[in-house]
């Protein structure tokens, strides 16, 4: 089969490449790109660790066509730090010893960063129920809820 | 690892026509639009189009506009957009199911024409490859068997989708177009009590989007309710949407239901709550709606939790929704 031109910007650096028609935007990072960051989990949307945004809206990038990424700006967890920095989030995950395993971790730092950027004051609720899409096999989640609701408190103070 | 998805040629037409003659072209196509459901189910083996029909890029499917008599809503218009927009302020069951369908992600992609479109569900279904092959496949694909049902003839897989009994309640149409021309149903017309074949769309056919009647009486409520798995993101278990209209002799409640059949359900009260009753007769009006939902519905063992839970879970739902409404439409009017 022959594969499509893609021409996107991923994590601000314009980034071109092929595809097959049946690659998901999933299978073009990980394998083309080698952008590993995104895990799969589950392959059909359950388990939220594929989360990427695109065009600024959180997906599950298991679920989407590479060749639907045409023209799409799209970050995943490689673009989280500046520089040598990490972003709020991924310090306070570590601070707060949020992760274990850390399969589901990029997910859920991509999907909690898209809830902080449209929400910069959630409740606990929110927070628990924006990420009910991203499974988590080992921290019972507690800790991650935490993380999310002190980075987004650290992020409001630097505002 | 799940399995790849199988090959297949993806085209992209650019507006309605080019995408129908494309349809015409590939007698075997089908079109996606978020693909949150198709995609799944490909990689499940279910279904290998030769060709998919990207309907992403068609600008004129992502429209919201006001009619003159209504709203149209255009079928690529996604979950989240339509959750937050500010036009379905007088459509409260419509934002409420919007806001409901899955999870974020989910609703980002997916598309109200998507949701309207969803395939039927069943625990025999909704399943790898490998786990139907091992069970001979069932009656909605490949196989000869309902394991649901095993004498009976018809496939029993559940409509699941959030949207369409929310539309429903609201009198919804559904618009649909072919290459030869378009055509307008009440969406109930829309579904058929097949679980295999639950829509009466073409295969060459797309949904184009509703239209909704005008809703701007502030006395007209309406919400949508559902029990699920995993709250947050599930599929209904069960669904409920609830419209309440004030009349002459007091109120008149429109319900609809999903989960619960291989086609959405909807029911209109035939008597409406009397404006002046007391109490007790109140309480006799909604044990009536509680026992007709329960009646109205035939949910199978299409899913880990028991039907009959599901008919008495649904039934309990539509009677919260409907004394909720009820008592907010008092308050309303006793305010105003």
């Amino acid at each position: 089969m022959s594969k499509t031109h893609v021409t996107t910007t991923i994590n601000g650096t314009r980034t071109e490449f092929l595809c097959e028609a049946n690659e998901t935007l999933l299978t073009v990072l990980r394998d083309r790109l080698h952008l590993t960051g995104a895990k799969e989990g589950c392959g059909s949307g359950d388990c939220g660790a594929c989360s990427v945004t695109l065009n600024g809206r959180l997906v599950a990038s298991c679920l989407v066509l590479g060749v639907e990424a045409e023209g799409a700006e799209i970050t995943t967890v490689e673009g989280m730090a500046e520089g040598g920095e990490l972003h709020p989030l991924q310090q306070k995950f570590l601070d707060l010893a949020a992760l274990q395993c850390g399969v589901c971790t990029p997910g859920i730092l991509v999907a909690a960063k898209a809830l902080l950027e449209k929400n910069p004051d959630p409740s606990e609720q929110e927070v628990r129920y924006w990420l009910a899409g991203n499974l988590c096999r080992c921290t019972g989640y507690d800790k991650i809820i935490k993380a999310v609701l002190a980075a987004a408190a650290d992020l409001r103070g630097a505002a | 690892m799940s399995a790849p998805l199988p090959e297949f040629t993806l085209l992209h037409p650019h507006d309605v026509d080019a995408a129908l003659a494309a349809a015409k072209a590939h007698p075997e196509a089908r079109f996606v639009a978020g693909g949150t459901d198709l995609l799944v189910n490909m990689r499940h083996g279910i279904g290998a189009p030769d060709t998919l029909i990207s309907l992403s890029r068609i600008k004129a499917l992502r429209r919201i506009s006001a009619t003159d008599d209504g709203l149209f809503i255009g079928a690529g218009v996604t979950l989240a957009e339509l959750a937050r927009h500010p036009v379905l302020r007088h459509y409260e069951a419509i934002r409420d199911a919007a806001c409901v369908v899955a999870g974020p992600s989910h609703r980002n992609a997916a598309t109200l024409g998507g949701n309207l479109c969803l395939d039927t569900r069943c625990l025999y279904y909704n399943q790898s490859d490998w786990w139907r092959h091992s069970n001979g496949y069932c009656l909605k694909y490949r196989g000869e068997i309902c394991h649901v049902a095993p004498r009976g003839k018809r496939c029993r897989a559940a409509f699941c989708g959030d949207m369409a009994p929310a539309l429903m309640v609201h009198g919804a149409r559904i618009e649909l177009a072919t290459a030869d021309g378009t055509r307008h149903l009440p969406l109930e017309a829309f579904y058929l009590e097949d679980g295999a074949a639950h829509l009466v769309l073409a295969p060459d056919e797309i949904v184009t989007g509703v239209y909704l009647p005008p809703n701007d009486a502030d006395s007209a409520r309406s919400a949508y309710t559902k029990i699920r798995i995993r709250q947050a993101i599930d599929f209904p278990l069960a669904g409920v949407a609830l419209a309440c209209d004030p009349v002459a002799e007091g109120l008149r409640f429109r319900l609809a239901f999903t989960g619960t059949n291989a086609r959405p359900v909807l029911v209109d009260l035939p008597e409406a709550l009397d404006s002046g009753a007391n109490d007790a007769t109140r309480d006799d009006y909604f044990n009536g709606l509680e026992k007709l939902v329960q009646r109205s519905v035939s949910p199978q063992r299409t899913t880990t939790t028991q039907p009959h839970y599901r008919r008495l879970a649904v039934a309990a739902m539509a009677r919260r929704l409907a004394v909720g409404l009820a008592a907010g439409s008092a308050a309303g009017s006793a305010a105003g």
